[in-house]
């Protein structure tokens, strides 16, 4: 029942896990909307540091959660307490939103977050990233006329927010594949262990600009994580 | 069913389940505070956050827990219920969520407790913290304190539904399988009010924060937008909570410890008929809030639907920053926990006197330094209904009172929760922001309060809309028995003679914008019909621009 990563050579994402929600938003509320799912997905997603000791064992850190209102839309989400990781999804999510504006598009696209295990090769092959969790929130970004459309909209982005966090926690229920817990020497290739203060899985975060050709344009974020690309 | 599990393993499995039980109460109550919840990470593990999650621990809501649970673990047909329920100003209460956390028979031998099921019921903990925040009844907890508290409430046994109204809805928060039983965590919430009350706060704020913001140093309801988390660093235990202290907009919960008694819930029952002063609101905030406690127990709920109110005395103590009331078991009143050591302490034992009477005193010092203690701290405010009492006569429904077009408000109806009606097109027609109220054509404003008394007990005025001016006791006041310059100030700026003039400046203004955009229309007229002149290219650039 549990999933496996696929062994080296075979076809990516073979066994990784993807779930995609949707939303539709105004152009100010993308930002918000795109940092509550993010963030709830990796509140699951994270642990506290760890500390190795003699014989294999490890300590774990502490994870803190705090609050966050939004100001466009009537909603609110919990987040790890780490600005590292806040500052990482928000220049992400900038530079969506930013993608998204001058594309000139109609305002359709898709960023996606992926979560990989890195698995050692020889030389001379690089290093494999092996997804085993993908998520994609589709973007629809819409116009609206006056101030009480964008009440009703502030209104209804909230409510259909509060559906994505909770079909976000049921996934994170079904206790499906995780990543073993690493060795020390192992742990880089599971955990992302760049931060001070939690320790999220090795995540990216890519996104896609439905142009009105209806084609799209990848665009691969630099990573933002330290690049550990094998050299 | 458990010699498979060693001893160690069932030991550490009834030590999580029990501290995997106490959190999850804390996160619920703690969701329900009407506060952002802030705690820090922190990389080297400290031994003591219980799933490495930073959860703080308020000491009644462990206290309440425990106190449920009986030193029993939830397992099949014993669940643990966490309750929370709205209660309004006029003492009707309704239950919005039901959180349960319950065992199943379904085993799952395989699975290792120290590992697996720790780390799951981690992250069983992180959904809640998220789930906690999209039902309903979170919205609904931000804006308390004005005109409602949200109350909370434990038990241990069978789930209780049906409170809950027709067509409840269910969310699963998630489920753990350990090697004695499934446990489940899940919300069944309440949906048919939500909608109503979300828009009706929506509205009353802005109104409050206009005046307030003139006469206080800072705006009381919570409804306003919460402060941002404070953490403090260096906790060195669970028992300070750290966010309460820089939390002033939080309403009081302190009570006195007399015995609710029929005549205090009749009067104070009274007194929310009463429109409420839109001004005063806000000074009045904390002593209404008090009278919400008094509640549970005057309503006569039954010892087994006492609830305890979610709110917190902000800044109240370093050492016990929070006082939830809790109706006991048996229905009365328990005493107050630990008076905090600050200067409010004489005050507060004062305010805190049981009701061995009702003094119909009229504005005495005493009751100023009440209400200023009241209005001004957020400390150690301890509601006895004497405070309200004195409110009740000091209350005039001046000269500045809005004529009631429509004498009958759905609060005087008595249907429950008639407030949370909507009254939106009321609420905007008679704001006396927007529509200043005719000029005062009587007496000085104590004359009236003759009248009022008769009028407030059985007035049904607006309960919003109702500009009543109150000789109550203005933050700064110093004269008790005179309105002070404050109060003098509040009038003038209402005087509607101030606003006419204002309104001809204005109406001045916009005639002057009216010309000029006139005079450049003109002008570019002027000019496009003379196209040889020289400077025309200019001007009609300009003009385009």
């Amino acid at each position: 029942r549990t999933h496996r990563p696929a062994l080296p050579g075979a076809a990516p994402a073979m066994n990784c896990r993807a779930e995609v929600l949707e939303v539709s938003v105004e152009g100010r509320q993308v930002e918000e909307a795109m940092l509550a799912v993010l963030h709830t997905v990796l509140l699951h997603r994270s642990t506290g540091k760890f500390h190795y000791k003699k014989e294999g064992t490890y300590s774990i850190g502490t994870v803190g959660t705090q609050d966050v209102d939004c100001d466009f839309i009537d909603f609110a989400y919990v987040r790890v307490s780490s600005e590292e990781l806040d500052r990482a999804l928000r220049k992400a999510v900038g530079e969506f939103k930013d993608a998204l504006r001058n594309s000139g598009s109609d305002g359709m696209g898709q960023i996606s977050l992926e979560f990989y295990q890195k698995k050692k090769s020889r030389w001379p092959f690089s290093d494999e990233c092996i997804p085993w969790e993908l998520w994609t929130i589709k973007v629809n970004v819409v116009n609206l006329a006056n101030e009480q459309e964008r009440q009703i909209c502030r209104e209804k982005v909230g409510e259909k927010l509060c559906e994505k966090i909770i079909n976000i926690v049921e996934v994170m229920n079904r206790h499906e594949y995780l990543p073993k817990m690493p060795t020390q020497s192992e742990v880089d290739n599971v955990f992302d262990t760049s931060l001070k203060d939690v320790q999220p899985y090795l995540y990216k975060i890519s996104y896609q600009i439905t142009d009105s050709l209806g084609t799209s344009v990848t665009t691969t974020m630099r990573r933002l994580i330290k690049d550990t690309l094998a050299l | 069913m458990d010699t498979d599990l060693s001893s160690q393993d069932r030991k550490d499995l009834d030590k999580f389940i029990k501290f995997f039980a106490l959190k999850t109460v804390q996160v619920i109550v703690q969701a329900r505070l009407g506060e952002k919840i802030c705690t820090r990470s922190s990389s080297s593990p400290t031994g003591s956050d219980w799933f490495n999650l930073a959860i703080k621990d308020i000491p009644e809501v462990t206290h309440e827990a425990k106190k449920a649970l009986a030193g029993q673990l939830p397992a099949v047909g014993r669940s643990m219920c966490v309750e929370i329920s709205l209660k309004t100003s006029e003492g009707d209460s309704m239950e919005l969520e039901i959180w349960c956390l319950e065992m199943n028979e379904k085993c799952d031998k395989e699975i290792k407790v120290s590992y697996t099921v720790y780390n799951r019921l981690s992250l069983l903990l992180k959904s809640l913290l998220a789930i906690t925040r999209v039902t309903p009844a979170y919205r609904l907890s931000r804006k308390q304190g004005h005109e409602y508290v949200i109350l909370y409430r434990i038990y241990f046994g069978e789930v209780q539904l049906s409170g809950l109204g027709e067509g409840f809805q269910t969310v699963r928060v998630g489920t753990v399988g350990t090697p004695v039983g499934t446990i489940t965590l899940s919300c069944a919430y309440r949906i048919n009010l939500a909608f109503m009350s979300t828009r009706q706060f929506e509205r009353t704020p802005p109104i409050m924060g206009i005046i307030i913001d003139h006469f206080v140093d800072r705006p009381y309801p919570s409804s306003s937008p919460m402060h941002p988390c404070n953490y403090r660093a260096g906790e060195d235990n669970g028992a300070v909570y750290p966010s309460v202290e820089d939390s002033q907009e939080v309403c009081t919960t302190s009570f006195s410890t007399s015995p609710p008694s029929q005549y205090v819930f009749t009067v104070t029952k009274a007194h929310f008929q009463t429109p409420p002063p839109v001004v005063t609101d806000t000074l009045k905030v904390p002593v209404m809030g008090l009278a919400f406690s008094h509640q549970p127990a005057a309503l006569g709920v039954g010892s087994a639907d006492t609830g305890y109110p979610v709110l917190f005395a902000g800044g109240l103590n370093a050492a016990h920053p929070h006082q939830l009331i809790g109706p006991g078991k048996e229905g009365g009143v328990p005493p107050i926990p630990s008076q905090p050591a600050h200067g409010t302490q004489a005050d507060q034992e004062r305010m805190c006197t049981p009701l061995d009477g009702v003094h119909y005193s009229a504005a005495t010092p005493s009751s100023s330094e009440d209400t200023e203690t009241v209005s001004n701290s957020s400390e150690g405010k301890c509601g006895s209904p004497r405070d309200l009492l004195e409110t009740i006569f000091i209350r005039k429904v001046g000269a500045f009172v809005n004529k009631p077009i429509n004498q009958v408000t759905m609060a005087n109806l008595d249907i429950p929760f008639a407030m949370f009606a909507p009254k939106n097109v009321e609420l905007e027609d008679n704001d006396p922001m927007v529509n200043p109220p005719d000029s005062p054509d009587t007496e000085s404003p104590l004359q009236g309060s003759l009248h009022s008394e008769g009028s407030s007990g059985s007035s049904t005025g607006n309960t919003h809309d109702d500009f009543v001016m109150i000789d109550f006791k203005p933050a700064f006041s110093k004269d008790d028995i005179l309105p002070m310059d404050l109060g003098t100030f509040y009038r003038e700026f209402q005087n509607p003679p101030q606003l006419s003039s204002l309104s001809i400046d204005i109406g001045a203004q916009s005639m002057a914008e009216d010309l000029a955009e006139g005079c450049c229309r003109m002008l570019a007229m002027a000019v496009i019909q003379t196209p040889k002149t020289n400077c025309t290219s200019d001007v009609s650039n300009l003009v385009a621009s």
